[in-house]
């Protein structure tokens, strides 16, 4: 906060669902060699928005994310979700959902959702109603006992995504929550992920490598360029919500493709 | 049609595995009481089975107490092997700098044959249940130690990551997810470490000792008293077929986390 208001360019908006990065860098040495992963990323996102972070493989995209979830600190700059700057992880500012297989498998469905609120000495009834009114948001009621084996890769993503919620953080953030899906449920997911944002209001922060996903489901596109990454692009979404299938192919949505295109592909060139 | 044909000729045919296991088992009691009987095999080295039976039917009193004082040993050595092997197992597993330490020791030690030692062992422990327990419990402690150490290494790095983005403490992690996430790891470790805890306190009481089961089998021995020899024998199989079926039943517990770490993505 302190360094926040010294510099006055760079107003807080103390609203719990917002999002800022200043003046972010990121190296890291490995094998001797110091590598310069992320550069002067700045960026401010204001609550309730979809924001979709697109970039070449390798460009840190999911380290910006797990930089912007307190899970790792950037070597400088900061990070303020909800107004206060974000060192650690805090499940009560932000839910995190990861690529694939983050349940643990001994748990059931509930018992997952249940999980963080367990750590946190919330007592079990409340966790349990908790957790069951989260699994019906992602439409998972009657799933509850499943262990992670008993469900499909498209439900095990919900119940990820409903553990993420089960804290009620204003801000979700997802590292290619989808990647590992196939392309039917992949779009069917996209469609759940943007029905629970409307019935939410939560801000998103969504980090993938597909262009298509990128487009459908953003207000806003962050592009990245290739290591070290910076922020090359933002793009302002203008397809009408709610977003349809049908959507994918119209000339403005293939336009907007290819303006993230021409984008990475001279960076994943070099 | 030539499909249902085929089908229903090849079950016709098929033995199931269960049906074969208790065949061939059969088929070992049967050799057992025969092979003797008809003079293929004096029966001083193997008498046969029914005179076995009679052995450990007439003797029972015997068998029973000294299997309790084995029991007992055991009981106590595998608190102890599984408590330190299990517990320095997820210490080392989880700090890297006592892992690199204890590592190559322990896999260095577990190829000792520590049976070698064990009049050491009487000679710093007597010869009272003290010594038989320290050394079954050293025996199995090794390859629960070195199988912890292994499962911890080999947890999804995913788990801990997610735990982290929760605000787990240390001892959360450890406990909630470390432990959990390793108990198929620590159970077959904890098959192998159990087992030889047996064989250790069997073995050592055969050495010596004044009591147990092993030492009811090596008096036995001396006076050439072969059906209570192999009465004892089958007290020490049903002892280990106990064991193997209660790890079994562990097992069946934690199906679960097995499934999921074996087939990964694929689901229902």
């Amino acid at each position: 906060m302190a360094e926040a208001s010294a510099k006055p360019s760079l107003r807080v908006v103390a609203t719990a669902g917002s999002v800022a990065v200043r003046d972010l860098n990121h190296t890291y040495s490995a094998a001797g060699r110091v590598t310069e992963a992320l550069a002067d990323i700045s960026l401010e996102i204001s609550p309730g928005r979809f924001v979709v972070i697109v970039g070449p493989s390798g460009c840190g995209k999911s380290s910006l994310l797990m930089m912007m979830t307190g899970l790792v600190s950037p070597t400088s700059g900061m990070i303020v979700c909800g107004g206060k700057p974000m060192t650690a992880p805090d499940p009560d500012r932000v839910g995190v959902v990861f690529q694939e297989a983050s349940l643990y498998p001994w748990l059931t469905a509930q018992d997952n959702v249940e999980f963080p609120l367990s750590l946190h000495g919330v007592s079990k009834a409340e966790r349990g109603a908790r957790a069951r009114e989260k699994l019906a948001l992602v439409a998972l009621k009657g799933f509850e006992d499943r262990y992670p084996h008993e469900l499909s890769g498209g439900m095990k993503q919900r119940v990820s995504i409903a553990r993420g919620l089960v804290q009620n953080p204003p801000i979700l953030m997802l590292d290619e929550p989808f990647a590992a899906l196939d392309e039917q449920t992949r779009i069917s997911m996209g469609d759940e992920l943007l029905r629970i944002w409307e019935e939410t209001g939560k801000t998103v922060i969504f980090v993938t490598h597909s262009l298509t996903e990128a487009a459908y489901l953003a207000d806003e596109i962050i592009v990245m360029s290739a290591r070290p990454g910076r922020i090359i692009d933002r793009i302002e979404v203008d397809l009408p919500r709610p977003r349809t299938y049908a959507m994918m192919a119209t000339p403005r949505f293939a336009e907007l493709r290819e303006r993230i295109w021409n984008q990475i592909k001279t960076q994943a060139s070099e | 049609m030539a499909l249902a044909v085929t089908l229903s000729r090849s079950a016709s045919w098929r033995i199931e595995p269960r049906t074969l296991r208790v065949l061939i088992g059969l088929t070992v009691l049967a050799a057992w009481e025969i092979m003797p009987r008809a003079g293929l095999v004096p029966s001083l080295f193997l008498p046969p089975l029914t005179e076995t039976v009679v052995a450990l039917a007439s003797g029972w009193r015997d068998y029973l107490w000294h299997l309790a004082v084995s029991l007992k040993a055991i009981g106590v050595s595998m608190l102890i092997a599984c408590g330190i092997g299990i517990g320095g197992g997820l210490l080392a597993g989880t700090i890297a700098s006592v892992r690199r330490v204890a590592q190559p020791l322990a896999s260095g030690l577990y190829a000792v044959p520590f049976v070698i030692l064990y009049p050491l062992f009487t000679a710093w422990f007597g010869i009272g249940p003290q010594a038989k327990i320290a050394f079954a419990s050293i025996y199995g402690l090794l390859p629960c130690l070195l199988g912890t150490m292994a499962g911890v290494q080999t947890i999804d790095r995913h788990y801990v990551t997610v735990a982290r983005s929760m605000r787990a403490t240390r001892w959360q992690l450890v406990s909630r997810v470390l432990l959990p996430a390793a108990i198929p790891t620590v159970l077959s470790a904890f098959r192998i470490g159990g087992a030889l805890v047996i064989v250790g306190i069997v073995v050592a009481e055969m050495l010596t000792s004044s009591e147990g089961i092993g030492y009811l089998i090596t008096r036995y021995r001396t006076l050439l008293d072969s059906p209570r020899v192999f009465a004892g024998i089958l007290v020490v199989v049903a002892l280990v077929i106990a064991f193997d079926g209660l790890v079994k039943l562990l097992e069946q517990r934690t199906r679960h986390w097995r499934l999921s770490t074996r087939s990964g993505e694929s689901g229902a």
